[in-house]
């Protein structure tokens, strides 16, 4: 699939037809990013869809989390579709894009492997925009409330009444 | 005449801050009879406030005026603006600490003396028979109820704690216990006990650590003897053509400059701004800053040696249950040259939730490295270094013109180079470290650098010669006969213990020294 695209990069009628798979996101409408394996679609109203789903490839790059679903990168870059982003990011995906023509690829997101993703990443890792989208995931992705039970933790505990009897000291293997 | 007091009443001692120094003082006076303005820049946070979740509290707690950073320590690459994790409330930062309440060992009152000339650092003796601080250590612990002192039970010991105690005890650690911690392991006085929530560093909720803002301040309030200005932040302290302070310029809550009069100043808004306070009075009389004749103010900046170990385990540990910081191993603390470096460490649990293990585990990582460590957030266990760190003259706070805070105020630039003594330790550190999770199969574990810095001391110095410091042994400034520093940056070396307990013994010191000098005549 990646390969018909190569060099070419998405037509507006593949877009709509969402038969195109951007990364671990499908573009599946005029203005929407989703999966449609489950149950979550990001409207965008600002950036384009493809830039968008690129967006959320970069971020699960960055932080690569394999039993963390698209829903949770995408919430966390969401942030970036407003007017005042739009151009910066933009620039950022196309820079993101040009890096991945230049290392053989036809897009960032038509780099099949992660490793060679990772190596696109990190030949722009002083960027500003790299380091804009990396620090903020740091609080956007991780600081999700839903994302943290996928990790275990249990986040607030004082309405429970603490974990005096739920289990601070339950370890058995040690 | 009673709380609250005229602005222009000036017989009051005001008091800059309320935090370990400031608030202890402030109560202890109070509790003496003495008349105290307390002027606090942050507003009052009370456990029922505090929130159970780690960046919505840092954002009611932290101190987040801007600062400048320089030198080769990772907090000015990784936290730029950010070189200090303190609290801006009633209560300082005794709102977050974690309650680990240590005694120095003796020799450490002594550094220069015990540990001879290193080359770089700028050590020197306390001025204090060390001795002398064994009953002000006393009241101290009762005050703050500190668990394993005075006949007080410990706490027990959390999952984080079992991993760390099992993999000491296989090393042949032998100093190994679940702290002596200003948090009560039975309920006392009314107060509650710890229900092992965690969110220790987020305000306790139960109000069973002990804290300046709703222990202290509460009980010298009570008296009728102190006023507490919450948001009233320090502009500069005033002097007469005598030499002496006359009062304090502030700005109140909704950003007008007033001014209280006082008897005696007492400075304690911790190791940044006690100094720039003093630096920002600068005046025609003073050139160069209140109390800094030795050119001292600001120099000798230590943050201990600091730095972590997480380990991973093949199974849940769940280190985020229970007391943050709940246990510690003590053998490292010794003086023992042998090991490559003077001075010594503790090492002592510690627990971060998912969102500040993200932010902190490696600052600036990403890629798979960083998130598998992640992915096994479950099953980590984690531990703190906290050790001696060598004071350096040019480790230090200076005013940066080019950056104003919200005031038009100069911010401080915090300048620190790492000693190499600093760099042995923690690596000597970092090892040990690891071989504690590995002796009970970490599969595998992570040295973690310094966090943004949480003990901030030795900017205002105390010693014997005013050549050498700022301040003498009663935090008396050197200079200027009524004006005092009562809080960390008072400290001549950093010794290898958590210092809030030092800083509390001093305070309470202090207060005797005060009440004694005002019954004299001389203040």
């Amino acid at each position: 699939m990646m390969k018909q695209n190569q060099g070419k990069g998405l037509t507006r009628r593949q877009l709509l037809s969402g038969s195109a798979k951007l990364g671990a996101a499908f573009i599946v409408g005029a203005g929407f990013v989703a999966n449609p394996g489950v149950s979550w679609a990001l409207e965008v109203k600002h950036l384009k869809p493809e830039s968008m789903a690129t967006l959320i490839q970069m971020a699960r790059d960055i932080y690569p989390h394999d039993h963390v679903g698209d829903e949770f990168y995408a919430a966390a870059v969401k942030g970036y579709d407003t007017a005042d982003n739009m151009e910066t990011v933009e620039a950022g995906i196309a820079a993101l894009n040009a890096a991945a023509v230049k290392a053989g690829h036809a897009s960032y997101v038509g780099a099949g492997w992660e490793r060679d993703r990772v190596d696109i990443l990190r030949s722009m890792e002083d960027s500003a925009f790299f380091q804009t989208v990396r620090g903020g995931l740091v609080t956007g992705l991780y600081n999700q409330k839903a994302v943290w039970p996928l990790f275990g933790y249990e986040g607030e505990s004082y309405s429970k009444g603490g974990y005096i009897d739920r289990g601070f000291d339950d370890i058995n293997w040690i | 005449m009673a709380a609250p007091f005229d602005k222009n009443d000036d017989s009051v001692v005001v008091i800059i801050g309320t935090g370990a120094g400031g608030g202890v003082l402030a109560n202890e006076l109070a509790q003496k009879g003495i008349s105290v303005v307390a002027l606090e820049a942050g507003a009052r946070h009370l456990p029922q406030d505090f929130i159970n979740d780690e960046w919505d509290s840092f954002g009611q707690l932290a101190w987040l005026d801007p600062r400048t950073t320089s030198g080769d320590w990772r907090v000015a690459k990784d936290f730029s603006g950010l070189p200090a994790w303190i609290v801006k409330s009633v209560g300082g930062t005794t709102q977050h600490w974690a309650g680990a309440s240590l005694r120095f060992q003796k020799h450490e009152w002594k550094a220069k003396t015990t540990y001879g000339d290193v080359a770089g650092a700028s050590l020197l003796d306390w001025p204090i028979d060390p001795d002398e601080m064994d009953p002000y250590y006393t009241k101290a612990e009762d005050k703050l109820g500190v668990t394993q002192t005075g006949g007080r039970e410990a706490l027990p010991g959390c999952n984080n704690y079992k991993v760390f105690e099992a993999g000491a005890k296989k090393l042949g650690y032998e100093q190994v216990h679940t702290g002596r911690m200003a948090i009560n392991s039975k309920e006392r006085d009314g107060e509650l006990a710890c229900q092992q929530t965690g969110f220790c560093f987020q305000g306790c909720k139960w109000g069973a650590k002990w804290s300046a803002g709703y222990r202290d301040i509460p009980a010298g309030e009570a008296t009728g003897n102190l006023e507490v200005r919450e948001k009233s932040h320090v502009a500069r302290i005033l002097h007469n053509d005598a030499g002496k302070v006359t009062g304090v310029e502030y700005f109140d809550a909704d950003g007008n400059i007033q001014m209280q009069k006082a008897r005696v100043v007492c400075v304690a808004g911790n190791s940044f701004e006690s100094p720039r306070m003093l630096l920002n009075s600068a005046s025609s009389m003073f050139p160069d800053g209140l109390a800094n004749s030795s050119g001292q103010v600001g120099r000798n900046y230590m943050r201990h040696m600091t730095g972590s170990v997480y380990g991973v385990f093949d199974k849940p540990v769940k280190m985020w249950r229970g007391t943050t910081m709940a246990g510690i191993i003590q053998d490292e603390a010794r003086h023992d040259p042998s090991r490559g470096f003077v001075g010594g460490y503790e090492l002592e649990t510690l627990a971060l939730g998912l969102p500040f293990m993200a932010a902190f585990l490696d600052p600036g990582s990403w890629g798979r490295e960083f998130t598998t460590a992640l992915d096994s957030y479950e099953n980590m266990a984690g531990m703190w270094i906290v050790g001696e760190d060598m004071p350096q003259e040019t480790n230090r706070v200076t005013l940066n013109t080019d950056v104003k805070d919200q005031h038009g105020l100069p911010v401080v630039n915090v300048h620190f180079d790492d000693h190499p003594n600093d760099i042995a330790m923690r690596n000597h550190a970092y090892e040990q470290g690891a071989a504690i999770y590995d002796a009970v199969g970490a599969t595998r574990t992570f040295p973690t650098p310094p966090y943004p810095s949480t003990h901030n001391l030795g900017t205002n110095r105390m010693s014997e010669n005013a050549r050498d410091g700022v301040v003498n042994k009663w935090g008396r400034t050197h200079d200027i006969p009524n004006l005092y520093v009562s809080d960390g940056s008072v400290f001549t070396t950093g010794a290898a213990e958590n210092p809030t307990l030092t800083i509390v013994a001093l305070a309470i010191r202090q207060a005797d020294h005060l009440a004694s000098e005002m019954s004299k005549g001389n203040l």
